[in-house]
């Protein structure tokens, strides 16, 4: 179908920029977040005691002091519970066992009257380690020498596409090799080798993770929490436990802000554990500020070495890229962050000769997750630099470069998938035109230096093969639609794009639909997480599948009554209309009490009520050796980023004047959210980019405060920023759509960093791209004195 | 713990309870008062999550003792709206598009409302320094910076 079709055949309110759904009580302080919940008096407060040491044996442990404390209820130690957790790879307790790990491991938790006691509590509790060596980098950690983390690694429960190495402290190794490196090098006219540190970052989400569990004499645990993964916690929690997945009902209010540290299980575990021993009285689990920053998921470590080269006409034919990921002391989420960068390691470019190792290595570092972009905004910060300087050295400019290289429908990716239709091309023209490339405009002051930077990205919905979504339809006597549906709105505006979707896919006015939320794992249908960037396209796809079948029901019901052949009809506004008869029907009524039988005799029809869902089932394995395979993933978002910045020679100081992005989200069901996505991803590249790294010494996060670990805030993040929304469909996407949430952010330090080249001829090799970094850069190239 | 009879009006209703010492403003609204609108992000004064109006100055709630607001006026985000009508601000920040998780949005309305109030039509410049202590992870601030100016349009 070509892109005219499918947008004449495009019904509204798709493509409209409609308001959020939630509007109204977020502004009004009326919506309820997880720390808004009542529970009474008899509620009970939570309090975790952290190991102090990166890496020791517990010896011992003895609690009775603080169990004696007045308005202690509970006292919880890894003695109570043995299971383990893990989405990928399950690799820890719920509370400590034998080992600490990483300076924040849970070691014990309290549950009290107040914080205050229990903060008293832990206190109290007495605990022996016998200290071990740690591990603090990832590149010491796969030496055969370095201490290891995980003795009993080999029995661990792993998922069949994740690669652990027994005796070691690498828990999977994802590897390519495809065509012929070796020989490749000697056809390359021009080679870069370059090496880049990543340091860990945080979510920073601005409401910390709460969470409050409650476990009723009957076994039902309730678990309410600020989560992107009600029914992933419910599924983690119950293996973990030993009890069954309907036993544990998990209720997701709204949420601050996730950008996946609040998806699969972090602290959640730790307070159903605790409330297991408080008879029935809630408790609640908040984590503070400074607990956000290192005991909860931070995004992992990556040392990344990079090689390539490109033949006098600037077609990249080799790269061989080594990954090091510090994936913290526990890796069950992160060895697949690891795996997506592996299959997405080239880069957004058809390359014929590659050899990758993407390596996930334990540390003991706080635990890696999943962060915005999963892998693709580490990797992207070196490749793209590296393909930067490949255009350089090799006399060609960058933006063509990457227009010779970048993905094309057919190409064939580093996996050996055939690349399907894809903008990506036409968002390198865009955010070059949009910048004015080629263009130096003067700087602001004598002391000051501007420069252009552009970089290109592409990311794939990181899951497993067979992440599933589900959905319900229900219509309300007035004619009102209710969608059922067990994704999350994390701010990005999910429940909005649904509402859309459902009302296009039924023929009723977006302001008829109501999505059913809080997500009530006992009421909701399924939905494997809110990550990847997989709502828009796949609940999307559940929820049209639900609207169309429930549309269907209400249509068979007109024709039988109507004598119509059911073609004919239509809905359109909340109405059934028939084109050949011209008669017209609300659906209100209809829709609940059905409609009267021809001659009068009796009804016919009753509640309307539409399901659908959608598994992707065409992704295939790959090659454990080779990488190689069918269809690696889903699809890949394509886009590109252009920046414009100017540094002062004086303080090193870069500010970004400018930035520009334009990405190929396949079809925009609401505009003004895709623009909304793509400026909040690139704010947040940016302070990547500029500010932020979790200072790890020795094993102790040292800046663990918004003080010491500062975001962006207005006065640092540009004014003019520019997004650009390109549309080529996907195949299985509803009306085309693809995801978008994480992707802005993938390119943003990669093209700041170009831009900072342009601007005073140096290469940032380590984020954050502080002043005082690129004042001693410049210094050592002679650029200043 | 000692505990103090306080009197203040909230969103321009008239209120006297008692409160320990040590609770902040920030705590008395969301754990006595039940008004939850005004959030917790760092309880360091640190994020501007917990910003509400006292005698018409925004301040960190989470930094203040409600002991010292015997006598105050104090107003937070569910004191924006009068009889179900929404301030300018709000109204401005949903046409904008600045609100996606919402957990600042509280902070920054009072924020924004407190300036709007002192300088009436301020420029880009003053209205992003009046709002660089409220942090923002969502946004990337652009929208919420166009909400302040339409509002000065609107009033």
């Amino acid at each position: 179908m070509t892109n005219a079709e499918i947008n004449e055949r495009i019904p509204k309110p798709i493509g409209e920029s409609k308001p959020r759904l939630d509007n109204r009580e977020k502004v009004t302080g009326a919506a309820i977040y997880a720390d808004d919940l009542q529970f009474g008096n008899g509620l009970l407060f939570a309090r975790i005691l952290h190991s102090p040491h990166p890496h020791a044996l517990i010896k011992s442990i003895d609690t009775s002091k603080a169990e004696a404390l007045p308005g202690v209820k509970a006292v919880v130690t890894g003695d109570d519970f043995s299971g383990f957790l893990g989405l990928y790879l399950q690799d820890r307790n719920i509370f400590c066992r034998d080992r600490v790990r990483y300076v924040g491991d849970p070691v014990a938790g309290v549950a009290a009257t107040s914080e205050e006691i229990a903060v008293n509590a832990l206190e109290l509790i007495e605990v022996e380690y016998e200290v071990l060596e740690p591990v603090l980098n990832p590149e010491e950690g796969v030496k055969p020498e370095a201490p290891l983390l995980h003795p009993d690694l080999s029995e661990y429960k792993v998922a069949n596409f994740i690669f652990p190495q027994a005796g070691t402290n690498i828990s999977n190794h994802f590897k390519i090799r495809k065509g012929d490196v070796d020989s490749a090098w000697e056809k390359c006219t021009t080679i870069v080798e370059r090496k880049f540190r990543v340091p860990h970052i945080q979510h920073v989400p601005i409401e910390t993770h709460i969470a409050i569990a409650q476990w009723d004499e009957t076994g039902e645990i309730t678990l309410w929490a600020s989560s992107q993964s009600p029914f992933a916690q419910r599924n983690l929690i119950a293996q973990a436990l030993g009890v069954s997945q309907s036993a544990v009902r998990v209720i997701a209010p709204k949420i601050g802000g996730g950008f996946g540290c609040k998806a699969g299980v972090s602290m959640e575990a730790l307070v159903v554990a605790i409330a297991s021993k408080t008879k029935g009285r809630p408790v609640k689990l908040a984590l503070t500020r400074e607990e956000e920053f290192y005991t909860a998921f931070v995004r992992q470590e990556l040392i990344a070495y990079f090689k390539m080269g490109c033949d006098a006409n600037g077609k990249i034919l080799a790269m061989e890229n080594t990954y090091y990921w510090g994936g913290g002391a526990y890796t069950e989420y992160g060895v697949n962050v690891t795996r997506a960068a592996g299959y997405s390691s080239t880069g957004p470019y058809e390359v014929p000769n590659v050899k990758a190792d993407s390596i996930c290595v334990y540390t003991n570092h706080p635990v890696g997750g999943a962060y915005r972009g999963f892998g693709m905004p580490e990797m992207h910060t070196g490749l793209e630099q590296c393909v930067d300087e490949l255009a350089h050295k090799a006399g060609i400019d960058p933006v063509k470069i990457r227009s010779i290289n970048c993905v094309k429908e057919g190409s064939i990716t580093v996996t050996g998938f055939k690349m399907h239709p894809t903008g990506l091309s036409k968002c390198i023209e865009e955010t070059a035109k949009a910048i004015q490339w080629g263009q130096k405009s003067p700087a602001s002051a004598p002391n000051k230096r501007r420069g252009k930077g552009t970089a290109i990205m592409w990311k794939a919905p990181a899951m497993p093969p067979n992440a599933g979504s589900s959905a319900w339809v229900e219509l309300a006597e007035d004619g009102t639609v209710n969608v059922g549906l067990g994704g999350q709105d994390l701010g990005q505006g999910a429940f909005t794009v649904m509402a859309q979707m459902a009302a296009a896919a039924l023929g009723v006015p977006y302001e008829s639909v109501r999505i059913s939320s809080p997500v009530d794992t006992r009421y909701s249908p399924y939905e494997w997480q809110t990550v990847a960037s997989r709502l828009t396209w796949s609940m999307g796809n559940a929820v049209v599948n639900a609207a169309r079948d429930a549309r269907r029901q209400v249509l068979d019901l007109v024709s039988e009554a109507w004598d119509e052949d059911p073609e004919n009809l239509d809905i359109r506004d909340g109405v059934v209309v028939s084109y050949k008869s011209e008669q017209e029907q609300p659906l209100k009524n209809l829709v609940i009490y059905g409609l009267p039988k021809p001659d009068d005799q009796g009804w016919m029809g009753g509640p309307i009520i539409g399901r659908g869902k959608f598994m992707p089932t065409y992704v295939t394995g790959l090659d454990p050796e080779t990488g190689q395979g069918t269809r690696s993933v889903v699809h890949y978002t394509t886009g590109s980023q252009s920046v414009e910045v100017e540094v002062d020679l004086d303080t090193g100081r870069v500010e970004v004047l400018r930035g520009v992005s334009a990405f190929d989200v396949g079809k925009a069901i609401n505009p003004a959210l895709v623009k909304a996505q793509m400026e909040g991803g690139f704010v947040q590249g940016m302070s990547s980019a500029l500010f932020e790294e979790i200072k790890m010494v020795d094993g102790f996060c040292q800046n663990p405060s918004f003080v010491d670990y500062r975001i962006a805030t207005t006065t640092d993040a540009p004014s003019d920023l520019q997004s650009i929304i390109v549309e080529v469909p996907q195949d299985d996407g509803p009306w085309g759509a693809r995801g978008i949430g994480e992707h802005p952010m993938v390119p943003t330090a990669a093209a700041i960093a170009n831009a900072i080249y342009d601007a005073v001829g140096i290469r940032m090799t380590s984020p954050p791209f502080s002043a005082e970094k690129i004042y001693l850069a410049m210094l050592d190239a002679g650029i200043v004195e | 713990m000692a505990y103090h009879k306080i009197t203040f009006t909230i969103n321009g209703e008239p209120e006297q309870i008692d409160v320990p010492s040590n609770m902040t403003l920030l705590r008395m609204l969301r754990e006595r008062l039940g008004i939850t609108g005004t959030k917790n992000g760092c309880s360091a004064g640190e994020c501007g999550a917990c910003t509400v109006m006292i005698n018409g100055e925004p301040v960190n709630s989470c930094m203040i003792l409600a002991v010292e607001c015997d006598g105050s006026e104090i107003v937070t985000v569910e004191g924006l709206s009068e009889n179900g009508n929404l301030a300018p601000i709000q109204e401005a920040i949903m046409e904008s598009g600045g609100i996606q998780c919402g957990f600042c949005t509280p902070g920054i309305l009072i924020a924004s409302q407190a300036l709007l109030n002192r300088n009436p039509n301020p420029n880009e410049a003053e209205i992003r320094e009046a709002l660089v202590g409220n942090l923002c992870r969502c946004t990337g601030y652009v929208r919420i910076v166009e909400a302040v100016q339409e509002a000065a349009q609107m009033v």
